[in-house]
């Protein structure tokens, strides 16, 4: 068992260390109607007994899409992808340059930040390697498509800093830098900063957390997480792609007809079952099937749900508010009557895009194509025996 | 009475009107937060280099002297050639033809068959090398390096000298199949 600094705080690392009982046992005999509970505190702390956690690889943390609901990621719980790990930044030592391209090159503190009109918006994150290469039956949701989460995210308008520094009429890109161990950099397209790119320092109502870019980040909405960049220190404007590390060697597509696409932003149209999934095991009866579903190009319009494999699809009821660039959750009544059945979910977009299968991708791509910009159709297998496997497809 | 309802409608209908121009008022030209950057903070953080060569700095340095630089901070995580790993596989031309990354994924990509542009070996050493102390190398040791790696991946002759004006006109054999975002708008299909 391992001991946690919870249970050093609560005592409960005594009974760990006689080794006599756990820690179960000796949390639960009260009948908590006859016991008076715990004070108020500074800082709450989840149930005892939920332990959501993310799956830790590398430099890669996912979202453990099997035990959330609704479609607000806990900030502790989103996804992490750190290319030099994660930064300590001192907020009051924090500030973000903007110069190139501009009238007035600028330096903002954070507070200078916070001065600015400010905006919340809700959207999803997604890393754009978001569906391993190899999965095998036992792979859970988290495992599958965890890189993409979703936060309240609040900040200022980076169309608003641009005019404060103002942009001159050459300029058509800007390079965002971060201030990690890998002074990570992108290039982003100068319609994309004026449009809807936030500067971002809030996320779910209190600051962005270290591990999601603090003090401030750069936020794309709908775009491949990469070119969010986070701990942003720096903005250069300009008249060309910077073309950096990350936006060649890596975070590119090549293709069957010997070509290699850079800037392939959006995320596309995407979904996943969440319940019933590996490890989960069914009885027989009725199953609510539920997942989430989210599109760079804007709202779900609809999420399809399969239980024979493919051969009839059936409308999913989406969960009000279904929001622009965000996770939406779906839900589908199913009776599951026995006997191995395929289950599959399909989203369709408001621009009528439909999630493609993976066959179809490939076919479009090439096979043994790259890692990025896949969002295939994918599906688990309710076996006879009530036991759920992910339904494995051959890579190309 | 009919009359006179209406009127207090309309009464009321303006006085919100004005008051709602009152409360949201129009955003200034410029808010005037932050201040001016000097050219000298500028300069201690701006460190891209683009591929035209713009953000070189000046300095130079050869491929013997990027050897010694390589075999002490470079070799333990890229291999003593740059072809063995365990990280990033950074020389190698193969395929000498073509550019069949999606046919066969387990090409690697070097900076020799798949990367489009110089300028970027200099800009990412300089900025994230090694690992255990990025940043610290000076200027002469990234073109040093830079010079190893281009001269490795045979793009250059041994004794060239990379500089800011050498770096930028070195041509990169991938660089003429990288294209930009191309995919048609959805509904369409993307590839």
């Amino acid at each position: 068992m391992k001991v946690t600094r919870r249970d050093l705080l609560t005592g409960a690392a005594g009974a760990v260390v006689l080794g006599k009982t756990t820690r179960a046992q000796t949390r639960t005999p009260v009948d908590p109607t006859k016991v008076r509970g715990t004070p108020t505190s500074a800082m709450g702390q989840r149930a005892r007994t939920a332990t959501p956690q993310r799956l830790v690889r590398g430099n890669i943390s996912s979202t453990p899409h099997q035990d959330l609901m609704g479609i607000i990621t806990p900030s502790d719980l989103h996804f992490e992808r750190h290319h030099a790990g994660v930064p300590e930044i001192d907020p009051a030592n924090y500030s973000l340059l903007i110069h190139g391209m501009v009238d007035r090159p600028m330096v903002f503190s954070l507070a200078d930040l916070k001065r600015f009109p400010s905006v919340s918006r809700i959207h999803f994150l997604e890393c754009s390697g978001n569906l391993g290469r190899v999965a095998g039956p036992e792979t859970t949701p988290g495992l599958l498509a965890g890189l993409t989460s979703t936060s309240e995210w609040t900040g200022v308008k980076l169309a608003t800093l641009l005019k404060e520094v103002g942009v001159q009429p050459k300029a058509t890109w800007l390079l965002a830098e971060g201030s990690d161990a890998a002074v990570l950099t992108r290039s982003v397209p100068m319609a994309k900063a004026l449009d809807d790119a936030l500067i971002a320092y809030g996320q779910n109502g209190e600051a962005i957390r270290p591990e999601q870019g603090y003090p401030a980040r750069l936020f794309l909405p709908g775009w491949e997480g990469n070119a969010s960049v986070k701990w942003l220190r720096r903005i250069e404007v300009s008249d060309a792609p910077f073309m950096t590390r990350e936006e060649t060697s890596k975070y590119t597509e090549p293709f069957a007809n010997g070509t290699a696409r850079m800037f392939s932003f959006q995320m596309d149209a995407r979904s996943l079952i969440t319940y019933p999934a590996f490890p989960n095991t069914l009885e027989p009866g009725w199953v609510e099937i539920k997942g989430i579903a989210w599109t760079g190009a804007g709202k779900i319009r609809r999420v399809e749900v399969s239980t024979n494999g493919g051969a009839t699809w059936a409308a999913a009821e989406l969960q009000e508010p279904v929001l622009s660039m965000a996770h939406t959750r779906f839900r589908h009544l199913w009776n599951w009557t026995g006997g191995e059945a395929v289950i599959m979910s399909r989203a369709v977009d408001e621009t009528g895009y439909v999630q493609p299968t993976r066959a179809e991708l490939l076919k479009l791509r090439g096979p043994g194509t790259a890692i990025y910009h896949m969002n295939p159709i994918t599906g688990w297998v309710v076996q006879a025996t009530g036991n759920v496997i992910y339904k494995q497809e051959p890579w190309g | 009475m009919r009359r006179t309802a209406t009127l207090w409608g309309a009464t009321i209908s303006v006085t919100v009107a004005v008051t709602g121009a009152a409360l949201f008022a129009q955003a200034p030209a410029r808010f005037g937060f932050g201040r001016p950057a000097t050219p000298q903070e500028i300069a201690a953080i701006d460190i891209d280099v683009m591929p035209d060569g713009r953000g070189l700095p000046p300095g130079r340095g050869t491929s013997a002297e990027g050897a010694v630089i390589y075999a002490a901070k470079c070799a333990q995580c890229h291999g003593k050639t740059g072809t063995e790993g365990p990280n990033d596989i950074l020389v190698g031309r193969e395929p000498r033809t073509g550019f069949q990354f999606a046919q066969n994924p387990k090409l690697p990509h070097t900076i020799g068959n798949y990367w489009p542009y110089a300028t970027t070996v200099f800009d990412y050493v300089r900025r994230a090398m090694p690992p255990t102390a990025p940043g610290s190398l000076t200027d002469d040791e990234v073109y040093a390096l830079t010079a190893f790696l281009l001269h490795a991946n045979e793009l250059i002759a041994v004794d060239a000298v990379m500089d800011q004006s050498t770096l930028a006109r070195v041509v990169m054999p991938a660089r003429q199949y990288f294209v930009p975002e191309s995919r048609p708008a959805p509904p369409k299909p993307r590839p």
